[in-house]
């Protein structure tokens, strides 16, 4: 388990992480998910203790990341695979992970074997590693000490479809042990289908958290018309919030909060014609965290 | 939810609370991650072969009048000085040039257990270094003698050695702790250099012409103090010298340094 409680962070009169509170569980994957700059890699930073909080605190198994007596046995952890020394090779990387933690050496070949790659890769050095490679390297590394809770920024990072693919099972596997998973990503398709919760960040602070299926039911009813402007003026009259869409690609569609039915019935009465009517998961999480994230976004504009 | 989290938790096996990792493990992790790089590696042999190629040198080029110990361990002594330093610098900068910091701060959170055993690894190669080095010196004497067909001289005894040892301990030190200070490979060395051969020449031209300096220098010029280390015996008050002056140019910085890496942001 992850417990963030009231995570700060500023860097002079910047505020890098503001307020940040919630707790991954055990036996779920959790999404950590926000745009370019919001704080996720700073958040998790001080979750591993290599940056100190300006104020809040974050537990991992119940205790400080310095109170674990051995972290890498309990936590899991990927931050930037490229931070490396790019003159050792794949393989020492991890042995010297594996006799830090105190692991046998066997570690080191089962792990290599996990992520596929090869005994010429790993004897190759790190420098020559492709982004991908280095990756598989990070993930190697944090599996390393089979820990409970797993840490990951932006792991599919670089990492080609089906190497996508296996670590979306893995951590789908990890999980359904009863380990804890956050992992980060800018990415909404990518958390989409293998976060079961998802914590939403847009400038440092929280806009959205909550299971998947919770923040899904809540984008409401996508809505597409040739008469934008005449369906607004007919859902501002019966009371019913929308905002514009950007799902289907062009100006013509609006978010609705409120059922497909009434939607209809609204557009009906008001003699709207529809081109599309259908409930706004089917657009994904994508329409959901643009919105979320729309004044806190650098786009922020588009929406 | 609640529920089907609890059942899926006790499917993983509860684990005891592992071990604290001893330094003494987190030392010998040091130790490896100065060989298991190429220039880690090349920089220690190169030890050796300086080391070589000094002994070398002095069997072919000095006179047989000076084939005598000290000979070869001053021309050893010269570029392990400068070598060993370096060493001690990257043991440190390589965590944040290299962002290997990221990997060792997370299996290691306990920065200063970190710093200790890269201290003690430091200590460590800085001493085997240099009894190899004196060894193959001894080496060369026995030889060159030999060829020369002149008496082996000895004239470098036990203590005298056991402060050029110390000596180049120290200046190992002082990389270590400019390591710690800068954080960055290129920096640290450039420092070094300013540290080691620009500030002394700059306190020798204060000292020529000014007498209240050269009264003080002893006291205030840490190179001063340490090039006695390796002329001769040490008088008690050029112990004093060396105490004092690394107080305040080894001591004290090597505080601070640590207490910015124990703060510093690792990213
Ligand atoms: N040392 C620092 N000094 C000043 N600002 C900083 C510092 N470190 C991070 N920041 C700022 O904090 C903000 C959050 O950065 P962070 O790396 O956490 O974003 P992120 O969510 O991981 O983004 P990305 O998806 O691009 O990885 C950014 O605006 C960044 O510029
Ligand atoms: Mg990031």
């Amino acid at each position: 388990m992850i417990k963030v409680e009231s995570l700060t962070k500023t860097y002079g009169a910047f505020t890098a992480v503001d307020d940040v509170t919630f707790t991954a569980l055990p036996g779920r994957v959790t999404g950590f998910l926000g745009p370019n700059g919001a704080g996720k890699s700073t958040s998790m930073r001080i979750m591993v203790g290599l940056t100190p909080a300006s104020s809040g605190f974050a537990e991992v198994s119940g205790r400080r990341f310095a109170d674990l007596p051995n972290p890498g046995l309990e936590v899991g952890v990927l931050l930037d695979a490229s931070a490396q020394h790019a003159g050792r090779t794949g393989r020492e990387i991890l042995t010297v992970a594996q006799q830090t933690m105190g692991l046998p050496s066997s570690r080191v070949d089962e792990m290599l074997d996990l992520v596929s790659l090869s005994p010429t890769e790993s004897g190759r050095r790190v420098r020559n590693y492709s982004l991908g490679m280095r990756q598989r390297l990070g993930i190697a590394t944090a599996l390393l000490g089979d820990p409970e809770v797993l840490i990951l920024d932006e792991p599919a990072n670089g990492l080609d479809p089906a190497g996508i693919r296996w670590m979306r099972d893995l951590l789908r596997g990890y999980a359904d042990q009863g380990g804890t998973v956050l992992l980060s990503s800018h990415l909404l398709h990518e958390i989409e289908v293998i976060a079961d919760d998802l914590v939403v960040i847009g400038q440092g602070k929280i806009v959205a958290q909550g299971t998947k299926a919770e923040l899904l039911r809540s984008a409401g009813t996508l809505v597409r018309t040739p008469n934008v402007q005449e369906l607004a003026n007919a859902l501002t009259a019966s009371g019913v919030s929308f905002a514009p869409s950007h799902a289907t690609g062009s100006a013509d569609a609006l978010r609705v909060d409120a059922e497909a039915e009434l939607v209809g019935k609204v557009a009906h009465l008001a003699g709207v014609p529809l081109v599309e009517l259908r409930a706004a998961e089917g657009a994904g999480l994508e329409e959901m965290f643009l919105e979320l994230t729309a004044d806190t976004q650098r786009d922020g504009a588009a929406a | 939810m609640t529920t089907i989290a609890l059942e899926q938790e006790t499917r993983r096996v509860p684990r005891p609370a592992p071990a604290p990792i001893p330094l003494s493990r987190i030392a010998s992790v040091e130790l490896r991650k100065s060989f298991n790089t190429r220039s880690g590696f090349w920089l220690l042999a190169s030890v050796g072969i300086a080391a070589v190629i000094a002994t070398g040198a002095v069997l072919l080029f000095a006179p047989n009048d000076q084939l005598t110990y000290d000979t070869f361990g001053a021309a050893i002594g010269i570029p392990l000085s400068i070598i060993l330093p370096v060493v001690a610098i990257l043991s440190v900068t390589s965590e944040w040039s290299q962002r290997s910091g990221l990997t060792t701060f997370t299996l290691v959170p306990h920065r200063s257990r970190i710093v200790l055993a890269k201290g003690i690894v430091a200590v460590g190669t800085g001493v085997v270094s240099m009894v190899s080095a004196l060894a193959i010196g001894a080496l060369g004497n026995i030889v060159g003698s030999a060829i020369a067909g002149v008496p082996t001289v000895w004239d470098d005894g036990p203590a005298f050695l056991a402060d050029v040892v110390l000596f180049n301990v120290l200046g190992m030190l002082v990389g270590f702790m400019l390591g710690l200070l800068i954080r960055n490979s290129a920096g640290a060395i450039v420092a070094y250099f300013v540290y080691s051969f620009v500030l002394p020449t700059l306190a020798m031209l204060l000292a020529d012409s000014q007498q209240w300096f050269r009264d003080l220098q002893p006291w205030v010029d840490v190179t001063y103090a340490q090039s006695a280390l390796v002329n001769g015996t040490m008088t008690g008050e050029q112990w004093a010298n060396l105490g004092v002056t690394h107080l305040i140019w080894l001591v004290i910085p090597l505080i601070v340094g640590v207490r910015l890496v124990l703060r510093s942001e690792v990213k």
